[in-house]
């Protein structure tokens, strides 16, 4: 038989406020186990939550920025359950009003066609602390720093059919999130984390099949691996005559498999109900307004741009707008009058490659947007091959921001030889230095040609240019 | 001076240089060392701190602070968090518990000059109407010590009817600060929702909790809230309104109403004669002052006490889950599990009527009796605020009795939890509407104080005040004393 996944994601996406949703406590990463827990955060008796308007800020812009519904009358309500991670005894969540309606985001899987995929809702919350059950034996320890940190959830509609789109959406909320400087998207410290519905039913059959949800997840590659696994799990299970159970499952990354957390039959009643303790949260038109106009430019616009204003290939443009610290770089280095094609190719090539060799972010790179295009200038004119062009960048990322592009060029003696004299003496001592493979050339094996330019660049240590070269040969023919 | 002065009085005092901060608080303390024994009003008394404070009170005034409540003995109900002094809200829960913080409240007090004495015993979470749901044990009435002083701010109220404080701050959910007062012959404000910030308040019911002051007259009550009130940037639910008017109160006394009242006689509210004597002889003397009244209806009435029982417990169930014994309060011998922890730490630090209000508000939020509870006592809720706005667009303020019955005997209604949820009858509703009621001293029954309610519009605290001030110069049922020939 034939199946077909059906897909939906919960993505808890980590606000980048200064403070706490409900506290004044600062929300860095990092601190020593509950330093960053006040009174409110613990939950000490008498304490009341302050809801953080940056935080309400911050959810109106994704609002926004996937086209969605706002609502300027929402409501907190209290999500019930015991643990030790969660001094309140109660998570303060949206429930039935959440701030953020229905929208919509584009996706692009590496492959296979863009699509749309729904988003129901996206609410406003507060993360719980973290149980460390490995630290003392038999006992567990409790960190209340991340409690109160506020999250932004976005849930989306069943629309994603294969682990490869649902990557894809997650990718490309982790690009809006960054674009729309809501979330600083580090992965590795817990900034997004997603939950995966999954089903599985034959194709060209309408209903959905029973789900699973898979918790936790907080990597690209492991949201791939994990509804890949949990497909194939649930495939294996019906063609064997089983059937799927309603539950949550954890992805061990380690063992690449699912594994059942609970049975939701037996999962809590969180008895949700309104907050007495916060008003219902109202926002006006002109607050919805105001963080409207200060919308960045999205990454679909971006794309767009670059392509039909600057002339990239849907690829480079893809490729630069995907990420906004890179937009940014490029786009400054374009405007500091580099060629947007040049500056793409640089961008995508030995940019990322120095980046991800010595794992820092575009932010500390030492080659600076204007000191690119100055290089990338210098190859137009014709000062540079591309040869040098690379010692040169090399040089720049030793030097850093302050280099000065020119005298760097100078003091290396990277410019190009284009004096026709002098590489004409070069040619003439390689010519009577290798007669035969002159003759050669000149009875038509162009093969030969190469050889020659090969030799004068060497003899020049790269610095002449090939072009001036060829010609300069073949007036010798 | 007196045990039984005023803070005005006692104000008056400190101005004139009649006696220091010091002396007086050494006097009070005193008295409470001497007579609080018999009447267990107290559940800490710290002469410590209230000595250095009252010696720096005497330094503010010294140096030229003209402040009336500088230097004034209080009393704090312990629902209030003080930072460094136990804070228990009547419970074997926090029996051990000393806030790292200040509510509020505390601060303003402080902030005022105003000297604490010690925290007032309480029922349990403020959950009860006799006090006796307090781990610290039950608060006798000092007019008659076999009897209950009320509740939950039993031990307030107590002690000012004992003349060991001249006033204390109460909390009122249901009627936590006006029932006492009736039941113990003193003046009991509850102002509007919103009206005093709840930040370091322990809460028990979060829409419906409200702090106020209880004193001997409506002049001491309007001195303490004009200290205690004000919009709090902690509380989301605190209300910004211009408070300069309580200010003025403050310093100038209440004013005389400057023309008569029309006062509405809601027909729910005097179903029966019994204990009403008092009531109507009150009503004449309101009369007689000039005032007129109206009768008026208030039809959703009897759906207070089963909705009040409805939305109360539902959010104390969720107030009170964080005492697990994870981080502060009672903790359970030696958990086996973290299930294990919160079951005995809970079942050991709780007592029965907590129990029984977290029981009943988990089942009414539920899935499947949410609908048929929770939600359907917000609708009615919303009505019984209607009917208020109905009838204040006909009268100015609303009288009716604070509580169906003068002070009941110890244990009397203790195996009958309806019984005694029907003493917060005519108090309940004013709370589920938000509104500010005062109860005031207005005569006897068998022996026993009996209290009047002035119930008035949002945030017109300002009426009752006045009103009572008219009666209380024009009668002395505020005077009298445990004692004293009733």
């Amino acid at each position: 038989m034939n199946w077909e996944s059906v897909i939906g994601l919960e993505i808890h996406v980590q606000l980048a406020t200064e403070s706490k949703i409900f506290s004044g406590a600062s929300t860095a990463y990092g601190a020593a186990p509950n330093a960053q827990a006040c009174n409110v955060d613990l939950g000490l008796p008498g304490v009341l939550p302050v809801l953080n308007e940056r935080a309400v800020e911050m959810a109106v812009r994704f609002g926004l920025a996937i086209g969605a519904q706002i609502n300027l009358h929402s409501i907190f309500d209290r999500k019930n359950y015991f643990y030790a991670d969660l001094p309140k005894g109660y998570q303060i969540s949206q429930f039935e009003t959440p701030i953020v309606g229905e929208g919509t985001i584009t996706i692009t899987p590496e492959t296979g066609k863009p699509r749309t995929v729904g988003i129901t809702r996206a609410h406003l919350e507060e993360d719980a602390g973290k149980s460390i059950h490995d630290l003392f034996p038999s006992q567990t320890a409790v960190d209340l720093n991340r409690t109160g940190t506020p999250l932004l959830e976005v849930v989306s509609e069943p629309d994603m059919r294969t682990a490869q789109e649902a990557s894809a959406y997650f990718r490309q909320v982790h690009t809006l999130v960054r674009y729309i400087g809501i979330c600083d998207g580090n992965l590795a410290e817990g900034s997004m984390r997603c939950d995966a519905n999954v089903s599985v039913r034959p194709v060209g059959q309408e209903a959905f099949g029973e789900r699973t949800e898979i918790k936790n997840i907080n990597s690209f590659r492991f949201v791939e691996q994990a509804i890949e696994h949990e497909i194939a799990r649930q495939i294996d299970v019906l063609e064997s005559g089983g059937r799927i159970e309603r539950e949550t499952r954890l992805y061990d990354p380690d063992k690449d498999e699912t594994r059942s957390m609970r049975s939701k039959e037996l999962s809590n009643d969180y008895r949700y109900f309104p907050d007495p303790d916060l008003m219902p949260l109202t926002i006006s038109e002109a607050f919805v307004e105001r963080i409207r106009d200060e919308l960045p430019e999205l990454p679909e616009a971006r794309c767009a741009r670059y392509i039909e204003q600057l002339g990239l290939s849907e690829s480079d443009a893809a490729a630069i707008s995907s990420d906004i610290d890179r937009a940014v770089y490029f786009d400054a280095a374009v405007a500091a009058q580099a060629s947007a094609k040049q500056c793409a190719n640089w961008i995508m090539g030995e940019l990322s490659a120095y980046l991800n060799k010595q794992d820092i972010s575009l932010a500390e790179c030492p080659v600076t947007p204007a000191l690119l295009a100055q290089l990338i200038g210098r190859i137009e004119d014709g000062t540079l091959s591309s040869k040098t062009a690379k010692s040169l960048f090399d040089a720049l990322w030793e030097a850093g921001p302050d280099a000065n592009v020119d005298e760097l060029i100078e003091t290396l003696n990277l410019a190009q030889m284009s004096d026709d004299g002098a590489l004409t003496l070069i040619i003439d001592d390689l010519i009577a230095a290798n007669p035969k493979q002159f003759d050669e050339l000149r009875s038509g094996k162009d093969k030969m040609l190469g050889f020659f330019v090969g030799q004068v660049m060497k003899a020049t240590q790269g610095k002449a240019n090939p072009q001036q070269v060829n010609e300069i040969i073949r007036a010798k023919l | 001076m007196s045990e039984f002065s005023s803070l005005r009085e006692m104000s008056t005092g400190l101005a004139k240089g009649d006696f220091s901060s010091v002396e007086l608080t050494q006097e009070h303390l005193s008295r409470i060392q001497k007579a609080d024994p018999s009447i267990n009003s107290f559940i800490t008394v710290n002469p410590e701190n209230a000595l250095a404070h009252a010696a720096q009170a005497d330094q503010q005034r010294a140096a030229g602070d003209q402040r009336p409540t500088v230097g004034l003995p209080f009393a704090h109900k312990d629902i209030f968090c003080t930072s460094g002094v136990l804070t228990t809200a009547g419970s074997k829960m926090l029996s051990n518990f000393i806030a790292p913080y200040d509510a509020t409240v505390v601060t303003k007090m402080a902030e005022a000059g105003m000297v604490s004495v010690g925290k007032t015993n309480m029922d349990e979470f403020a959950m009860g109407s006799s006090n006796e749901n307090s781990f610290f044990g039950p608060v006798s009435n000092p007019w008659n010590t076999d009897c209950v002083p009320g509740g939950s701010s039993g031990g307030s109220a107590a002690a000012v009817a004992a003349g060991l404080v001249a006033a204390a701050t109460g909390t009122d959910t249901g009627g936590s600060i006006r029932q006492p007062a009736a039941l113990c012959g003193i003046t009991g404000l509850k102002p509007t929702y919103g009206r005093v910030s709840r930040y370091g308040m322990i809460a028990f019911a979060s829409s419906l909790d409200q702090a106020g002051p209880m004193t001997r007259d409506a002049e001491d009550a309007a001195l303490m809230l004009s200290v205690m009130a004000g919009f709090d940037h902690r509380d989301s639910t605190s209300a910004q309104r211009d408070d300069s008017w309580l200010a003025e109160l403050a310093v100038k006394g209440i004013p005389e109403l400057d023309q008569p009242l029309t006062i509405g006689l809601p027909d729910e509210y005097f179903r029966t004669s019994e204990h009403m004597d008092a009531l109507e002889m009150a009503k004449a003397e309101l009369q007689k002052l000039g005032h007129t009244f109206k009768h008026v209806s208030l039809p959703h009435t009897e759906s207070a006490i089963p909705v009040y029982y409805v939305l109360a417990s539902a959010e104390a169930s969720t107030n009170l889950s964080r005492y697990d014994g994870v981080r502060f309060g009672h903790r359970c011998e030696n958990p086996q599990s973290l299930q294990d922890l919160y079951e005995r730490s809970r079942e050991e630090g709780f007592g029965q009527e907590v129990k029984r209000r977290i029981l009943t508000g988990t089942y009414t939020l539920s899935v499947g009796y949410f609908d048929a509870y929770y939600l359907k006592a917000q609708k009615i809720r919303r009505l019984i605020a209607q009917d208020f706005t109905n009838v204040f667009a006909e009268v100015d303020l609303v009288l009716a009795p604070t509580a169906p019955t003068p002070a009941f005997k110890k244990n009397q209604l203790t195996d009958d939890p309806v019984a005694m949820y029907q003493q917060d009858l005519y108090t309940v509703p004013t709370s589920l509407a938000g509104l500010p009621a005062m109860s005031v001293p207005c005569g006897f029954s068998q022996g026993l104080p009996m209290g009047m309610q002035l119930i008035a519009p949002a945030f017109r605290e300002d009426l009752p005040l006045m009103l009572a001030a008219q009666f209380q110069r024009h009668t002395d049922w505020h005077r009298r004393r445990p004692g004293d020939a009733s």
